[in-house]
């Protein structure tokens, strides 16, 4: 049997042309599901495939590429999915936010904000907020169509009278351009306020969902909240990074062991470029 | 730098392949060649390839071994190297009455036009273990050899394998809804260019089904038939065989033939009652199962799946319940591929996401401890006891 070749970013021309139709469309239409066929990929569904798609639809030999994966470029999926594009494109790679034209990312957006010549990509879960209260496509799409988002400010209202908050941790529900009801995708609420009028394109894949949605730069994106019951972000007084020291970054804990053996607890930076950068500094 | 455990990788990963290479191979025996693989493993290769959605018998062959024999895996990796080609043009609608038929059998009829030819089938094998296969030799290969030659001498003929469809049949006496008047020339709907959206048409359902997971499907019909669907189909006919394909010459529109698939076709009808009330003449409803390879239990319970789901968009009186007659449900969840990939993402780090978790379920607390005391904290308690909302509300991943 022969050997098997591979064209530039491994799936075939057509496909991605169709997945940058979507992306136009998506642009258009902000915060608008766009559906589009979702190749399968080398990469197992569910972990990051359309985000892999949107990137290798995207990237240019001349761009500069950076993947996260809970803000850290070295988490073993990141490391995988940039190897994957690596292998298949030959773009440049880097860790530094600055320096990246494209960051395809899962569960984070970097700390630093992020510029118009750069593009944020997002792999996404579930797509649909709605699937909360609507799990059935073919009516979300109807209410969706008709801006018909009374249930989930239902939901919303219950979540506080049971919780006494807006008892949602990640993928919080927003209104992009005071039109469609979008998913976030599983970033904490520290990073939501990120995407209102940003400098950047935020563009989000749903491979197993066969979705695509952006964000264009400069859009209003609104939480979900009550007059009396604001969008709170995660935040902590006096919790800081044990390593950079940091106030106001997306912090996560830690198990340390000490010198003398016993285990504590500590927090640290999510963004490790972010973290690294900082230390750097001082 | 080292606070975090699950990070980098990438010389574990590297590591990683290279023990996965190992564990297939430690055994100490000689290599499967992929021949064997092909003949002898003939099962897991057809449904590597139906489930992968692939006619590459060959390639197929090298992802059962690459994946160890894991049908999941193999299937997984045809369909990420079918997503790396183009897709050059659509075939000719390929007739199943054209199939060179192995094995064709009708439970609808004792007698059909042309017979029933049970052909290679362990339907009426006693399922014993056969301890001489573990000694099997050239002899016993030479043995059966001779033993099927004798077959074909008493079933020689220019015709034998060619049959007419028992479908036609039963068309031919009204028994069934006829073919549709106006036949749709357009291309099929093509769920690898297109996302597959709600209501579907049937030619994207039919996709969807024939590259879906056999165990999926079987749960499915299963359910549909044992009590939670009203489905009650009648096997009108079950071909197994060599299926010609044609494109259409791209300079005069001629057929011309580009080669074969090793196919089962399935045709199930459904029981009288289950026709639109109201309908002037009832007949039966039909429902299709296909898949590349021997792949029976698939076909069959494809063809179930059809019939309820096409009865269910018809308004027909029958298979309106259960989970098998929601179209969505049904298509969305039996894709192995799709569906093993996200359960098995849960493996990756959610380390982001676990603590935002945390910092809700602590507001939760605080919340409830401040509640606990009051009337109105008893009265939501008492009012949101039985309600399953209460947890789970951040599905993520």
């Amino acid at each position: 049997m022969h050997e098997l070749h591979y064209t530039y970013g491994l799936i075939d021309e057509d496909s991605k042309r169709e997945v940058r139709r979507a992306l136009l469309k998506a642009v258009a239409l902000p915060g608008h599901q766009v559906p589009f066929a979702s190749r399968d990929l080398p990469i197992a569904r569910g972990w990051g495939t359309g985000g892999l798609q949107i990137t290798l639809a995207l990237l240019a030999p001349e761009d500069i590429l950076k993947v996260i994966d809970q803000g850290d470029d070295e988490s073993v999926n990141a490391v995988n999915l940039r190897r994957l594009i690596a292998q298949t494109t030959g773009v440049a790679l880097t860790a530094v936010t600055a320096d990246a034209t494209v960051i395809q990312t899962r569960h984070r957006i970097p700390e630093e904000r992020l510029r118009a010549d750069q593009i944020l990509v997002l792999q996404v879960p579930m797509v649909d907020p709605l699937r909360w209260v609507e799990p059935n496509l073919e009516r979300a799409t109807v209410m969706h169509g008709e801006a018909d988002y009374g249930r989930m400010w239902v939901y919303m209202y219950e979540s506080v009278i049971r919780a006494g908050d807006l008892r949602i941790a990640t993928q919080y529900p927003v209104i992009v351009a005071d039109r469609y009801l979008m998913d976030t995708t599983p970033i904490p609420r520290w990073d939501v306020p990120k995407l209102h009028q940003a400098d950047a394109l935020f563009l989000f894949g749903a491979g197993r969902e066969k979705r695509i949605y952006a964000v264009p730069p400069h859009t209003s994106v609104a939480p979900l909240e009550f007059e009396d019951v604001p969008f709170r972000v995660e935040y902590t007084p006096g919790q800081c990074c044990a390593r950079c020291g940091c106030g106001d970054s997306f912090l996560t804990s830690h198990a340390v062991s000490g010198a003398d053996g016993a285990t504590r607890w500590v927090t640290t930076c999510s963004d490790t470029s972010f973290c690294a950068a900082r230390q750097a500094v001082s | 730098m080292g606070y975090i455990a699950a990070r980098g990788g990438t010389a574990a990963i590297l590591n990683a392949e290279v023990l996965v290479e190992h564990y297939r191979l430690r055994g100490d025996t000689p290599p499967l060649t992929l021949g064997q693989v092909q003949h002898q493993l003939r099962h897991a290769v057809g449904r590597a390839m139906h489930e992968g959605a692939l006619y590459a018998p060959q390639l197929a062959a090298l992802a059962v071994k690459q994946a160890e024999g894991d049908s999941i895996e193999a299937s997984f990796l045809l369909r990420a190297y079918r997503a790396t080609l183009p897709r050059v043009m659509a075939t000719l609608p390929a007739q199943g009455r054209s199939m060179q038929c192995a094995r064709r059998i009708s439970a609808a009829f004792r007698d059909i036009p042309g017979g029933q030819l049970l052909g290679p089938s362990t339907d009426y094998q006693i399922r014993l273990l056969r301890a001489a296969l573990a000694r099997e030799c050239d002899e016993d290969i030479a043995r059966i050899a001779t033993l099927v030659e004798g077959f074909a001498a008493t079933h020689a003929g220019p015709d034998v394998g060619h049959f007419p469809k028992v479908v036609d049949h039963l068309r031919a006496h009204q028994m069934v809804v006829p073919v549709p008047a106006a036949v749709d020339d357009a291309e099929p709907f093509d769920i690898t260019r297109q996302a597959l959206q709600f209501p579907c048409p049937r030619s994207a359902r039919l996709q969807a089904l024939a590259q879906a997971d056999t165990g999926s499907l079987l749960t499915y019909a299963y359910s549909s038939v044992r009590g939670y669907g009203d489905a009650h189909p009648t096997l009108a006919e079950l071909r197994y065989g060599h299926l010609p394909v044609a494109v259409a010459h791209p300079v005069d529109g001629s057929p011309v033939w580009i080669g074969e698939l090793e196919a089962t076709e399935c045709e199930t009808v459904s029981k009288a009652h289950s026709v639109r009330a109201g309908d002037a003449a009832p007949r039966f409803h039909l429902g299709y199962g296909f898949t590349v390879g021997q792949g029976e239990v698939k076909a069959i319970s494809m063809a179930i799946l059809d019939s309820v789901l096409t009865q269910v968009r018809s308004g027909g009186l029958s298979g309106e319940s259960g989970p098998a007659a929601d179209e969505e449900f049904v298509l969305l969840h039996s894709d192995g591929i799709e569906a093993s990939g996200f359960t098995a993402h849960y493996k990756l780090p959610h380390y982001v996401t676990f603590e935002a978790d945390l910092q809700v379920l602590e507001r939760a607390k605080r919340h409830a401890a401040a509640n606990a005391g009051g009337r109105l904290g008893r009265a939501l308690a008492a009012a949101f006891a039985a309600d399953a909302l209460t947890e789970g509300t951040t599905a993520d991943a």
